[in-house]
């Protein structure tokens, strides 16, 4: 038996979370670095399995199957295609920027008697996350997905709970209030969200006899397994409200600015980077390959929501006075961009929808981050209590721009690949839709300048004097983000040429064809 | 030789990146560092003119292919690069007028803290110019696009610490923004009609599709144009643009970017020919900012301004050109470039008189200045005649065969667009003549500025003139060069095509018009300004002139109705996301499984409890199925 390279990818992180909470309480910078060093060896196990992986290959591949609860045909069941090891990438990557931007968001307060052990806590939480959002790409039984779908919610509860920002302008009551409020919110939605679904896997066990993806496909695509349109349906809404409720889709949406404006920085891009993504992964993986005519069926309703997603979230950050929510609203145009790439049904649409969970993945954890660091220096969440800080901290205000500009999708920047593909694929099949969601392009632009011209530019104001600039720590929590989001956008092709197979294979799966040109024009 | 192309974009994006991410370190070279490589750009930019006039018309394209790009199923985007005349036309005229301004900005600039950053900015938009023009596909076209866009907002918005400085520079992004979903959507349209949006597939195809696809195209290509070339309705930026740095006005806002719609109509020239009603609508976006241009442009006394309608309007005129098709597309070219020459010039000089009279721009507290900057008053004088026309020197040349192509478009039409390029140019010689007599003629009105200290005019240094005299050569002899014995026409018609139209007008007739209206229009400005001396406060002037000042009444419109409007939809949005969407969806919740007052409950500090028993029971859950496992 070869070695088992899924397994040990999510393995690793889940050790290193007991291990870190293990860490005695006196012990907290061991930690941490504990901590740093697992998410970076799951990273490099990350890279092996991005190296590894064959895009001319079979669809699912490093694959593993040991038998787990016999009597209900439960299997541990692992494998990655083109899209899930692209993801399990972004979220081994982004993994150890979330805890060094994290590095102090723990440290015991003055008042915090010394047997509360906050920080093992808090980087064991970010751990588990990690190896559950990894563990759910890899898994292609539908239990199995179903309990690391749900479990994961454990962690995220208590991140956003117990963590939040330092300072807070109602003091530490009423941000201990609102927090406790946003991380119930949080658990509520993608609780109802994943018992409707828990619904639906039985109902699926109950038709098709089995958990098995490939063995569910297969006997779809020979028909010896037949739905009836109305069940088929049935179950399809099951699987997707689920992820409609943890994507965000409009109007499930709103639990998600009162968890990332609540939540530290880097707890907020755990949520929407990474936890967020698993989500539109299962419409594409889920709802697509095991229910290909009810997906079509439900096309045009979740275009709508999507392009009301797109230009509501955007509008409303728009709207918004505190920097974190902002970037909340604006992660839910981003997704509905995803959701209509992923419904689109084109070629183009579907890779554009792959590589942005991927860039958008980096894209907000870079402005987060930035607005993180920002946060922590003043103290507040409010737009209002900045102003000409890029002539204090000029390093800081620029990365926040380049953040920013990825977040609008500027050319040249990873995220305008992207989008521009999620774009063509709407717009040659649904082009009124495609227009529409253009709108987007202007509304980003317009929360991203407006926010960046209220925090850096103008006269310094009184409380941002003295602010110093970035240190080490957080450049080195910036400056590769920033390189990545230049590279990608300059050369996606390593992520394409992965994507691409995968996404040939939903298409047959949905039975759709790209449109033909209307012109064959000269090469 | 074909792979040289690169190196015009790679020099000065080094350039860019070096000096932005180089630190304090590169501050007394930063500057040095930006102009050598900006000039790097134009002398490759010249082998390869040299290169390219050895060669016979036909193998006058050059290309070079870098890499594939974004390379998904049926979607084929690469960067590669085309250099024919058109663009070799531009590289010229960016790599070379970029250069003067780069070697003026180290005078202007020199005592700005902050100097190297803004030599990083002037060579990212170098590069970014480039790249504009010698892409061979329209996504890769789409990428310098936007690139002018981030320098022209960063160097609009170079003096942060100024709050109009930094509005200025969102609104232009913003206005521009708009333009560029017209190019968005113009690739989409060219996608699923030719399956790819490479010039070298789409253009030799263009008439294979239906006039419609053809017609949205063009519209849409013509709305991108609108908004980086600041033409009716997507002009009000320009204005405010303004805020930059003076040699920023001059090649961003004047000589190089907001000509790059003029570029993208006449490199999609084939799209419009078969398009006569997109034609239609360009050449009316032409000539409607052609005189909104010039009429805000006389009412303006701040000289900034006041040269900024006449690019609105200059550029109106090249519109206008390209809107008629293969009679036009030379000289909208053509006038483009004198343009160039003499417009960077003119903002140069303004630049220079700026620096002399304590950045002082309302020309109201300028006068007799003639005498005090010598140098500064000869250039600007003659981009002052190179623009207005006057017999022989360039703007003679360009602007005079677009009046007379807009004749020959023929019918009503051309009687209409002729009439008004005729307007245009009584228009510019009236409100040139007023901005040459206000600021160099007549009395002393100089004023003190808000530290008390009196203006001391004097000639700027050499850094700075220099520039402006080289460019002034070229306001004087390029059309002459361009225009006797068509030797521009050679050079571009095998890229662009041309054709002669059907004036009802003899080509003399026209020029014998327009040195009539010239002579009116710079005849009314002396009667108004030179014979009788300027009021240091701007009297209160008609309601034209009112509504001129105020750019007419667009900005207002837009405040009103966009601004305001936007901050109430906002603003309800954000209430309704609040108490409805939340509500609604909470309360449909709450109805369903009783969960609202669980949740009230929760919010009481019962949360913790409540997830500690959430966390057990799920791992009773794991842990028995584990357990049924082992059994």
């Amino acid at each position: 038996m070869s070695f088992p390279l899924l397994t040990a990818t999510a393995a690793l992180p889940a050790v290193g979370a007991i291990a870190t909470a293990a860490v005695p309480a006196a012990r907290r910078t061991a930690a941490k670095w504990l901590a740093l060093l697992v998410s970076l060896g799951t990273l490099v196990l990350g890279a092996i399995q991005l190296v590894r992986f064959e895009p001319g290959g079979a669809r699912y591949q490093l694959t593993e199957s040991h038998a787990w609860i016999a009597d209900f045909g439960v299997r541990y069941e692992l494998g990655v295609d083109g899209i899930g090891v692209a993801l399990i990438a972004l979220t081994a990557l982004l993994m150890p920027f979330v805890i060094l931007a994290g590095w102090h968001d723990a440290d015991p307060l003055e008042t915090h008697n010394s047997r509360w052990r906050p920080t093992q806590g808090f980087f064991a939480l970010i751990l588990a996350v990690e190896a559950m959002v990894i563990l759910s790409f890899e898994a292609t039984d539908v239990f199995l997905f179903y309990i690391l779908f749900e479990a994961m919610l454990i962690p995220m509860y208590f991140l956003i709970g117990g963590f939040g920002d330092r300072a807070h302008a109602g003091g530490d009551e009423a941000a201990a209030t609102q927090r406790s409020y946003a991380a119930v919110k949080f658990l509520l939605y993608n609780l109802v969200g994943g018992l409707i679904m828990l619904a639906a896997v039985i109902g699926l066990y109950v038709v098709a006899g089995t958990f098995s993806l490939s063995e569910i496909a297969a006997a779809r695509a020979n028909g010896s397994l037949d739905m009836a349109t109305n069940t088929e349906r049935l179950l399809f809404l099951g699987f997707f409200f689920a992820f409609a409720v943890k994507a965000p889709l409009w109007p499930l949406h709103t639990w998600l600015p009162n968890a990332m404006g609540e939540a530290t920085a880097p707890v907020a891009v755990l949520i929407t980077a990474v936890v967020d993504k698993v989500g539109t992964f299962a419409m594409l993986r889920f709802c697509l390959q095991l229910f290909p005519e009810a997906s079509k069926w439900a096309t045009p309703v979740i275009l709508v929501l999507a392009l009301i997603s797109i230009v509501y979230g955007a509008l409303l950050a728009v709207g918004q006075r505190d920097i974190k929510r902002l970037i909340a609203y604006a992660s839910i145009s981003h997704f509905g961009f995803i959701i209509l790439g992923i419904f689109a049904m084109t070629t183009q649409g579907q890779s554009g929808a792959t590589l942005y969970m991927v860039n958008h993945g980096i894209s907000t954890a870079a402005l987060m981050l930035v607005a993180g660091f920002l946060i922590s220096r003043r103290g507040s969440r409010l737009i209002s209590d900045y102003g000409g800080v890029q002539k204090v901290a000029p390093v800081l205000a620029g990365t926040f721009l380049i953040g920013g500009l990825a977040t609008l999708s500027l050319p040249g920047l990873a995220p305008f690949v992207s989008e521009f593909l999620v774009l063509v694929g709407v717009f040659s099949a649904y082009p009124v839709v495609g227009i529409i969601a253009t709108v987007g392009i202007v509304l980003a632009a317009l929360y991203v300048l407006v926010l960046y011209q209220r925090t850096m530019t103008g006269p310094v104001k009184e409380s941002v004097r003295g602010m110093p600039d970035l240190k080490v720590r957080e450049l080195a929590v910036v400056v590769p983000l920033i390189a990545l989001l230049v590279f990608l956008g300059v050369y996606p092709k390593p992520l394409t040429e992965i994507i691409n197979p995968a996404v040939q294979h939903t298409m047959s799966d949905v039975q759709k064809h790209d449109p033909k040109p209307q012109v064959e024009a000269v090469k | 030789m074909e792979n040289l192309i690169a190196l015009l974009v790679a020099a000065p994006l080094l350039g860019a990146v070096v000096l932005l991410c180089g630190g304090r370190r590169l501050d007394r070279i930063g500057h040095l560092l930006g102009t050598v490589l900006a000039a790097a750009s134009f002398v490759i930019g010249a082998v390869l003119f040299v290169d390219m006039l050895g060669k016979g018309a036909e193998e006058r394209t050059f290309t070079q292919h870098l890499f594939s790009w974004v390379p998904v199923e049926g979607f084929q985007a690469d960067v590669g690069f085309q250099l024919d005349q058109l663009s070799m036309t531009f590289v010229l005229l960016i790599s070379g007028v970029g250069t003067l301004i780069h070697i003026y900005s180290i005078g202007y600039m020199e005592h700005d803290e902050r100097r190297r950053r803004f030599f990083g900015y002037l060579n990212l938009f170098v590069a970014a110019m480039l790249l504009l023009v010698i892409a061979d596909n329209y996504l890769l076209l789409y990428v310098g696009w936007e690139g002018v866009g981030l320098a022209s907002y960063l160097l609009i918005g170079f003096w942060q610490h100024k709050p109009s400085a930094a509005t200025a520079a969102k609104k232009a992004f913003l206005v521009n923004r708009v333009g560029d979903m017209g190019l968005s959507i113009a690739i989409m349209l060219m996608f699923t009609t030719f399956g790819t949006f490479a010039f070298g597939s789409v253009l030799p195809s263009a008439t294979d599709a239906s006039e419609g696809k053809l017609t949205a195209i063009g519209l849409m290509l013509l709305l991108a144009a609108c908004g980086k070339s600041a033409q009716v309705p997507l002009q009000s930026w320009l204005g405010d643009a303004m805020e930059g740095p003076t040699p920023v006005s001059a090649l961003i806002h004047a000589a190089t970017m907001v000509t790059a719609g003029v570029y993208l109509i006449v490199r999609s020239g084939v799209i419009f020919n078969a398009a006569p009603d997109a034609q239609t609508a360009v050449t009316v976006v032409g000539a409607v900012t052609l005189l909104f241009g010039a009429i805000v442009g006389c009412a303006k006394d701040d000289i900034k301004k006041a040269l900024a309608g006449s690019t609105m309007s200059q550029i109106g005129y090249m519109i206008l050109a390209a809107g008629l098709g293969p009679i036009g597309y030379v000289f909208a070219i053509m006038h483009l470039v004198t343009h160039g020459f003499f417009k960077a010039g003119l903002f140069l000089g303004a630049g220079s008189v700026m620096h002399g009279m304590n950045d002082e721009v309302d020309m109201r507290k300028y006068g007799a200045l003639r005498k005090y900057m010598p140098i500064t008053f000869a250039t600007f004088g003659l981009g002052y005649l190179a623009i207005i026309g006057f017999p022989g020197l360039s703007g003679f040349f360009s602007k005079d065969k677009i009046i007379e192509a807009a004749f020959a478009k023929g019918g009503t039409e051309g009687w209409i667009l002729g009439g008004v390029a005729l307007l245009g140019a009584a228009i510019t010689a009236f409100y040139m003549t007023r901005v040459m007599l206000m600021t160099f003629f007549g009395e002393k009105r100089w004023e003190n500025d808000a530290d008390g200290n009196q203006p001391h005019p004097h000639e700027s240094p050499r850094s700075m003139t220099i520039p402006m005299i080289v460019l002034a050569f070229g306001s004087v002899f390029a059309g002459g060069i361009f225009g006797v014995g068509d030797r521009f026409l050679k050079w571009l018609e095998p890229v662009t095509g041309h054709a002669e139209g059907d004036s009802p007008v003899s080509a003399m007739t026209v020029t014998a018009a327009t040195m009539v209206v010239l002579v009116i229009g710079v005849g009314i400005a002396w009667a108004v300004y030179g014979r009788r001396p300027v009021p240091a406060v701007a009297p209160r002037g008609s309601l034209l002139t009112r509504a001129a000042r105020r750019d007419l009444l667009q900005d207002d419109f837009n405040h009103v109705v966009l601004v305001r409007g936007g901050e109430h939809l906002t603003r309800s949005l954000v209430y309704v996301d609040h108490t409805l969407v939340d509500g609604v969806v909470n309360g449909t919740a709450a109805s369903v499984g009783g969960l609202s007052g669980r949740l009230r409950k929760l919010q009481n500090g019962y949360a913790r409890t409540y997830a500690v028993s959430m966390f057990g029971g799920a791992a009773i859950i794991i842990a028995a199925t584990l357990l049924m496992r082992a059994v």
